[in-house]
């Protein structure tokens, strides 16, 4: 529960015209554009009991833009992606929002401004998608204030924006992963925030699927001027999405910068110990990574599966 | 609507607590005893006397199981959570226990400090081991731990209870759970732990839903979830304390009541807390009606008749909602 009264922090962040307390009470106009914030880490170091995962991190998140944070299994990119969501508390250095340190801000003040994703949340069981949706309103209500028509509004207007609006009265558990990963993106749409966060937002989802929530991301940020930080394993995606592209090893920011900038093959070997060739994606004209592997011309020199072979393995098995 | 249905339920199983026990008594007689008692009369007394305290200490105790219950499953994210996890029903237990064997206490308003305090000392000592290490209370180490809390106390109350005659015929009637010979100025002490834990709760239930999501959607939301936590945490204690101090440690109503309520309402824990509220004393009372009538002239314990009940209605529950998820 967090307190009712004002404190001397409550006063807009940022000082823009969308102060999280008018958005709250508002909720989010149709196509309104936020002014973007300013999420800022400095010297930034996060362990995990003793054990420090992120080294002295410095990272600008350009506002209003996509960025992109990815590395190797293990290099601290979802710890980095933790601490700026103030879910770790640094052990040296801070994180800032809008030049304010993120521990002195209370943390539904933080709510209203910025949404996170985690890489596995929660869904209660025979939870409705609209009342999941509405548990994004949570830092915009209290004790006492219950539900509201801005409640409703942020509500319809999260369904609309992630065209999950036919899916309100379903069960979460009914959906597939792309469906039920946009219902997430909705709930945190429906807390109106400035900045998102999110953790592989599409992990466990086919290549479809992936595109898909990417773009509904890519497509909140052009439209809403929402910022938005996130993980990817996907490299390519990672190239094509990316305004900002930060490489992580071992715990550092090997390099950040805009994709076509950053990402090539030197980037790659260093960041994940492989050997690989970036050529433009034939699409956007964005780095695309490809493999070399060990295996890669072994394989390309065994002969092909005659169709003949096949047929004979598939009498073989009626037989 | 559903709790109109349930208020209106709470008063039947109240006027039937009234109505009915071991001894006859009139329904014209029931309610003369009520606004107009003649002093000396027998029907009377017994209906002022016992029934009247009784059914009070079973609406006070069974809104305290039934929210107290909904908590616990809600703070650990575990459907099948109840008050006894946190080791609050095994801490009152064994302070009991002790009472008997060391002080030689032998009445339940004097067992009643050792209930409580037994109940908040092991849910202190719970919740602070729980919260050792770096990443604080999580769910899984709040249950493990009251899970070897509960144990350690079963088996030194098993110890006690082996090698002393007198203490195990004294506590057996407690440990069983009951709403009868309760004194009715144990529930005036008592009262006020209720009221404060009941109204905490209702409080709670917002901080449910946002926990409900897992610990990193909650504090992206903006809730402080060790807070929460604690909120949710004293909730249980108070409710919990009281209810095994007035009627000893009856587990299955804490257990049963937040199922049937999620069954009504769904998983928003505002509504669920409220229904469980007011389902709590229908269960608690109605088990102990049935337990009155089913052994005439004798009873049978309150806490014996609501697992006897319960236990069937939760498989039916559980099948219920697997049939849904599949």
């Amino acid at each position: 529960m967090t307190g009712t009264t004002a404190s001397p922090l409550d006063r807009p962040l940022g000082g823009g015209p969308a102060g999280p307390d008018e958005a709250s009470d508002a909720g989010p106009a149709s196509g309104a554009f936020h002014a973007p914030v300013r999420l800022v880490a400095r010297g930034l170091e996060l362990a995990y009991d003793q054990r420090t995962v992120v080294h002295g991190v410095d990272l600008a998140v350009p506002p209003g833009r996509v960025t992109v944070i990815v590395g190797a299994n293990g290099c601290g990119k979802s710890t980095l992606l933790r601490g700026l969501g103030r879910l770790l508390t640094p052990a040296a250095g801070r994180v800032e929002l809008d030049g304010r340190d993120l521990r002195s801000v209370r943390p539904r003040e933080v709510a209203a401004v910025l949404g996170l994703l985690p890489q596995q949340p929660l869904a209660p069981e025979g939870i409705t998608v609209a009342d999941l949706v509405g548990r994004g309103r949570h830092p915009h209500q209290g004790a006492f204030r219950r539900w509201s028509a801005a409640d409703s509004d942020a509500v319809a207007e999260a369904l609309a924006l992630t065209d999950t609006h036919e899916l309100a009265a379903r069960r979460v558990e009914e959906l597939s992963g792309g469906q039920r990963q946009r219902v997430w993106v909705a709930m945190m749409l429906a807390q109106d925030p400035r900045i998102m966060l999110l953790d592989e937002p599409t992990t466990y989802l086919d290549i479809a699927h992936q595109v898909d929530v990417l773009d509904l991301l890519a497509e909140l940020n052009e439209q809403r001027g929402t910022t938005v930080v996130m993980v990817l394993h996907e490299l390519n995606l990672a190239a094509r999405y990316a305004d900002h592209l930060v490489v992580m090893h071992e715990g550092r920011l090997l390099c950040e910068g805009s994709p076509a900038d950053v990402l090539d093959a030197d980037c790659v070997e260093r960041a994940f110990g492989l050997r690989a060739q970036v050529v433009p994606d034939p699409i956007t004209g964005s780095p695309m990574v490809v493999p070399v592997g060990r295996r890669a011309a072994a394989r390309a020199a065994r002969p092909a599966i005659h169709p003949g072979e096949r047929s004979e393995v598939r009498v073989a098995d009626r037989a | 609507m559903a709790l109109v249905v349930l208020l209106l339920l709470v008063a039947v199983v109240a006027l039937a607590s009234l109505a009915w026990g071991a001894r006859d008594v009139a329904p014209g007689q029931v309610w003369r005893a009520l606004v107009d008692p003649v002093a000396g009369d027998n029907d009377h007394l017994v209906v002022r006397d016992l029934r009247v305290p009784r059914t009070l200490i079973g609406l006070a105790a069974g809104a305290a199981l039934g929210a107290a219950g909904a908590l616990m499953q809600g703070v650990t994210r575990n459907p099948i959570a109840d008050p006894g996890l946190l080791g609050i029903n095994a801490g009152a237990s064994l302070a009991v226990v002790a009472a008997i064997a060391g002080l030689g206490v032998a009445s339940t308003a004097a067992y009643l400090p050792f209930a409580f305090g037994g109940a908040a000392v092991a849910a202190l000592v719970v919740y602070g081991a729980a919260s050792l290490g770096w990443e604080g209370v999580t769910p899984v180490k709040l249950a493990l731990v009251g899970a070897a809390f509960t144990a350690t106390a079963t088996s030194v109350i098993t110890v006690v209870l082996l090698t002393d005659r007198r203490t195990l015929d004294e506590y057996r009637f407690w440990q069983v759970g009951s709403l009868a010979n309760r004194p009715l100025d144990v529930l005036t002490t008592v009262l006020p732990f209720v009221l404060v834990g009941l109204a905490l709760a209702l409080a709670a239930g917002r901080v449910l839903n946002a926990l409900a999501l897992g610990d990193d959607v909650a504090r992206g939301l903006g809730q402080d979830v060790t807070r929460g936590r604690l909120l949710v945490v004293t909730a249980v204690v108070l409710l919990c304390g009281s209810a095994v101090s007035l009627v000893g440690p009856i587990a299955f109503v804490g257990l049963v009541v937040p199922h049937v309520a999620r069954a009504v309402v769904g998983p928003d824990y505002r509504w669920i807390v409220v229904l469980s509220t007011v389902l709590g004393p229908v269960v608690l009372l109605l088990a102990d009606v049935v337990g009155r009538l089913v052994a005439r002239p004798g009873e049978v314990e309150a806490g014996l008749v609501v697992a006897v009940i319960g236990a069937p209605v939760l498989v039916a529950l559980v099948r219920r909602s697997q049939a849904v998820a599949a």
